[in-house]
């Protein structure tokens, strides 16, 4: 027998007890490592992209088009390479699978983003076919689409003039990222920006969401933002133009302060714990208050006991702890997995760092207590059971 | 016999229970030869518990000195203390008070834990201190599945291994029944004359005491006489 050992048959003595506290942990830590993972693919996009490209918007929000009579303008600026636009098309997958889908200029996106590969020919096609529509690699193997095929896709904003939502668009070209990082962003549909400004019935013509600016020199980025949102300060068409990374930041907040929602769950799901955990220990050490005497008789230290019961504290979130990690590590795979790429949920190093300071952190607050307990109590009165 | 294992001198041990102050020992002093097997009686409240506690080093007299073993354990702190007793003294009570979690031979290696005996060696001492007590066929077995005879062999077995001079003994046969408790203190008697273990019992049993070299009589916290 070891002092571990000891340790580990004390943690069971209850089993049942101890089984609970044990799936408390394992989920609370499962939960805490997804919804981190969460947190970070809000992050990740935005870490992703380098400031060799602005983005540029209305003022007041992405959902204010702006004229594309704005991109000689803008390419005008000095540092200013060459410039895109992109219009959110709102696309929807047989009865109701969301897609990313931006109806686009094909050249011109082209020039901007040549991280998407994709052979000349189809991206002539692109450009050459009205109806035309390119995948990413990640979606195309999803829905096992072929070029060739004649893909349906609705939009649950923009109905088609003589088909009501219901679009149809011909699969020219499937692209791919340059790299492993860029092929996880290849789980969007783009569609000629053409065929969107003759088609939709509300005669939407002309204007789009926003402009990607390349620049010739990324040093300039601030400057050229600057330039750009003063060159329209105080006309009908004010714009606010940032990085792509706050601009993807700005995009999801729309949804909520995600960062908070998941602080707040996060919070009540470690309070809750907390609780859980430490009524499990203080209950344990005051059942054994005569054994923890008998202890110091036998010449254990009052450290030593404290230790035990704090290595007891341990024990227990760390087994639950490590446990959740990887459960969410295996989940977040799956769902990367089930969902084409679409969310990807990875628990990354720092994840697995805070996770395990959360558990040390944890195994303190729930087992210092009673340890200082066992650590004062006195032989003669505890055997005594006063 | 003529050195001492235990000598106690002018002792007094006072207790606070809330505002109240009460003196359990009065300026007791004896003296315990090494080799002798040693039983305290009185009655309920006379100090005899407080005084075994004092010689086993679990507690602190308020005044007076205790050298045990060639110690004067009134004035080590309580880490030294937890230390002396570990490698001097050996401890049996009168409810077993084993870690119902452990094996037989579990409870017996804890002690063996504070040392710095390999893994094979304290498989060894726990082995032997089972044979002496008579329970090697018994040694996996939990404390839930021995009888009060056999767990308190096992609590003797744990208060030995560690080989210590000194066993203090707190009504071990107050839970056992007639046949069982003379089993317990006859193997207390050849813990002393075979192996030259010193013993102090506490008891309220006549018949308990008669095992024992000598009787000490305690009333009030002051010791009245001794019995051969």
């Amino acid at each position: 027998m070891t002092r571990s050992g000891f340790v580990i048959a004390n943690l069971f003595r209850k089993r049942t007890r101890t089984i609970l506290t044990l799936l408390s942990v394992i989920m609370a830590f499962l939960l805490f490592g997804l919804l981190q993972s969460v947190n970070h693919i809000f992050n990740a996009g935005a870490d992703f992209v380098g400031a060799t490209r602005l983005m540029t918007q209305a003022r007041v929000s992405f959902t204010q088009p702006l004229p594309i009579s704005m991109v000689p303008k803008l390419e005008a600026i000095p540092g200013v390479a060459r410039v895109a636009f992109s219009q959110w098309f709102g696309g929807v997958w047989q009865e109701n699978t969301q897609l990313f889908v931006f109806a686009i200029d094909p050249l011109r996106y082209r020039d901007v983003y040549p991280e998407f590969v994709m052979p000349d020919a189809q991206w002539q096609a692109f450009a050459n076919t009205r109806t035309a529509m390119i995948a990413g690699k990640l979606i195309a193997d999803q829905y096992g689409w072929k070029v060739g095929q004649k893909i349906p896709i609705s939009s649950n904003i923009y109905p088609q003039k003589n088909s009501g939502n219901a679009w149809a668009f011909d699969l020219v070209g499937i692209f791919d990222g340059k790299d492993e990082s860029w092929h996880k962003q290849t789980n969007v549909v783009f569609i000629n920006r053409d065929y969107f400004d003759e088609a939709n019935a509300f005669g939407i013509k002309g204007r789009t969401n926003f402009f990607i600016l390349k620049l010739a020199d990324s040093n300039r980025a601030e400057a050229i933002s600057k330039t750009v949102d003063a060159m329209f300060e105080n006309s009908p068409d004010e714009t606010k133009t940032q990085t792509e990374k706050d601009f993807n930041l700005g995009f999801i907040k729309q949804i909520g302060d995600i960062g908070l929602i998941v602080r707040w769950i996060l919070f009540a799901v470690f309070f809750t714990l907390l609780l859980v955990v430490g009524n499990t220990m203080a209950q344990s050490v005051r059942e054994r208050i005569p054994e923890l005497a008998v202890l110091k008789t036998l010449g254990f230290s009052d450290g030593s006991v404290l230790g035990l019961v704090l290595a007891e504290a341990l024990a227990l979130c760390l087994f639950g702890g490590l446990v959740g990690l990887c459960l969410a590590t295996m989940g977040g795979a799956m769902v990367e997995k089930g969902t084409g790429g679409q969310f990807q949920l990875q628990l990354d190093a720092s994840v697995w760092i805070i996770g395990v300071a959360a558990i040390v952190l944890m195994s303190l607050a729930v087992g210092l207590l009673p340890a200082l307990r066992a650590r004062r109590l006195k032989i003669v009165d505890a055997l005594a059971g006063r | 016999m003529s050195d001492s294992m235990v000598q106690v001198h002018n002792v007094t041990k006072v207790y606070e229970r809330g505002k109240q102050k009460v003196e359990v020992l009065h300026g007791l002093t004896l003296d315990i030869p090494k080799g002798d097997f040693v039983a305290l009686m009185g009655p309920s409240g006379s100090g005899k518990t407080t005084l075994l506690n004092l010689i086993g080093g679990l507690d602190q007299p308020t005044s007076g000195e205790i050298l045990v073993a060639g110690s004067r354990i009134d004035q080590l702190g309580s880490g030294a203390l937890a230390n002396w007793r570990a490698h001097n003294v050996g401890f049996v009570f009168q409810f077993y008070n084993l870690m119902p979690v452990l094996s037989a031979e579990s409870n017996v290696e804890l002690p063996l834990l504070l040392t710095k005996l390999s893994a094979a060696q304290r498989k060894k001492n726990v082995a032997v201190a089972l044979e002496i007590v008579g329970l090697s066929d018994r040694a996996k077995h939990k404390p839930k599945e021995l009888s009060g005879g056999q767990e308190q062999r096992v609590a003797i077995a744990r208060a030995l291994v560690s080989d210590p001079q000194l066993l203090v003994c707190d009504e071990p046969t107050g839970d056992l029944d007639r046949k069982t408790a003379d089993e317990i203190l006859g193997l207390l008697q050849v813990l002393n004359r075979e192996h030259g273990k010193t013993i102090v019992v506490v008891t309220h049993d006549p018949k308990a005491a008669g095992f024992a070299r000598r009787t000490l009589h305690l009333e009030k916290g002051q010791l009245l006489e001794q019995a051969a």
